[in-house]
């Protein structure tokens, strides 16, 4: 966590809504799909390991899978990167809130 | 734009963490853990926000917080939804194993009237114990195969083990041993942590909001929520125990839950219980 809590969590928010939303559509190969696929399994599995996986994660990566099995791997690749930006956004929450939950707590 | 769409209730959440966490964080620098000056603070903060609610009346969930679903609730009562758990699990409890022991004897008292020191941390162990576990253990120790935590024979079994208890205080113990107190602040720590995709903890809906309404259901207050359990819910169509509950608290925040009973839902069960120490159980309950 940087020295700036707030704008760290601004910055690496809007980065990733911002990558996830202007991804290429270009004609994509099964390789294309597989290195995606693989980025966003080994995101998901950080956020695993730090307890917080989201259902919306799982989702997208079975999407992505499914559009795979049916040759659409433009479909496959949006659906890979959209997985990679959730499994991040979930890492980034998982991190942030090891020191943030005690905002909340009632004193 | 369709990811967009997918993660902007994330994004916009963890934004407006982000602009309203320095603030917060300047007001809680120091922390300490004292469990005792916890329960207090949090039986003020509810009492305070809800001054006209009868102390004992927020194990009653919703219905402490909202006139007409408290006339429905008291109706209901008259034939309630969870008598048929409750007959069952008084039937299972008194038939004996296999091997000629029953659940009596796995417990104090021989199980009756207990369930308000449930869960309990066992130095042994070095873990917390609920009550779900401890029927499972009782099971098992006796050859025969433990139950599903999360509804049908463990509701059941502590839907009548709650019933035995009904009206006595929750009396949550925190020896003197740092594990249990390691226990009860990692509890703590997962009650007040936000997760999913949606950013809820259950102190967001729970401690924010209670006698809100998200969507068509009015929220309960943190304080008592698990008196009432096991609780029979409409919209579950059947019997849930606390097992149910956080799994199902957290599939509605769009986070994968945790396996049942695992050690932070066992430590969150025990923080929670704690907090409401001194409150009647009145569970088996009913709830929308």
């Amino acid at each position: 966590m940087t020295a700036n809590p707030r704008k760290f969590i601004l910055s690496v928010a809007s980065a990733l809504l911002l990558a996830a939303a202007t991804q290429a559509s270009a004609a994509s190969s099964q390789a294309d799909f597989r290195t995606a696929y693989a980025a966003a399994e080994a995101a998901n599995g950080q956020a695993g390991a730090l307890r917080n996986q989201w259902t919306a994660t799982a989702a997208a990566l079975a999407a992505a899978k499914k559009a795979a099995d049916s040759g659409d791997f433009d479909q496959a690749v949006a659906a890979s990167r959209e997985a990679e930006a959730l499994a991040k956004a979930s890492i980034l929450q998982a991190t942030s809130e090891k020191t943030l939950w005690k905002n909340l707590e009632i004193r | 734009m369709r990811s967009a769409i997918h993660l902007a209730p994330a994004v916009v959440a963890l934004t407006i963490l982000g602009l309203a966490a320095p603030k917060l964080a300047a007001l809680h620098a120091a922390e300490t853990v004292d469990p005792a000056a916890d329960a207090r603070a949090f039986r003020n903060y509810f009492t305070g926000k809800f001054p006209k609610v009868k102390l004992e009346d927020f194990v009653n969930g919703p219905y402490s917080l909202n006139a007409d679903m408290r006339r429905q609730w008291e109706e209901i009562e008259q034939f309630p939804p969870y008598e048929f758990s409750l007959d069952m699990g008084k039937e299972m409890f008194a038939k004996p194993f296999r091997n000629g022991k029953s659940y009596a004897d796995c417990f104090p008292n021989q199980g009756i009237g207990i369930r308000q020191n449930y869960p309990y941390f066992d130095g042994n162990e070095g873990k917390v114990v609920t009550l779900e576990l401890a029927l499972n253990r009782c099971r098992e120790a006796n050859g025969e195969a433990p139950f599903s935590y999360v509804k049908d024979e463990m509701a059941a079994l502590t839907a009548y083990m709650a019933f035995t208890s009904r009206g006595k205080p929750f009396d949550i113990k925190i020896p003197d041993d740092p594990r249990a107190l390691a226990a009860y602040q990692n509890g703590k720590r997962y009650f007040y942590t936000r997760r999913g995709q949606l950013n809820f903890s259950c102190a967001s809906c729970h401690v924010q909001e209670p006698g809100e309404r998200i969507r068509a259901e009015v929220l309960a207050p943190a304080l008592g929520i698990l008196n009432a359990m096991p609780i029979y819910r409409s919209e579950w169509g059947g019997m849930g125990t606390v097992s149910r509950r956080f799994i199902t608290c957290n599939i509605q925040t769009r986070g994968v839950p945790l396996d049942p009973q695992d050690d932070d839902y066992r430590d969150l069960e025990y923080y929670l219980s704690y907090v409401s120490n001194g409150l009647p159980i009145s569970g088996p309950g009913a709830r929308p």
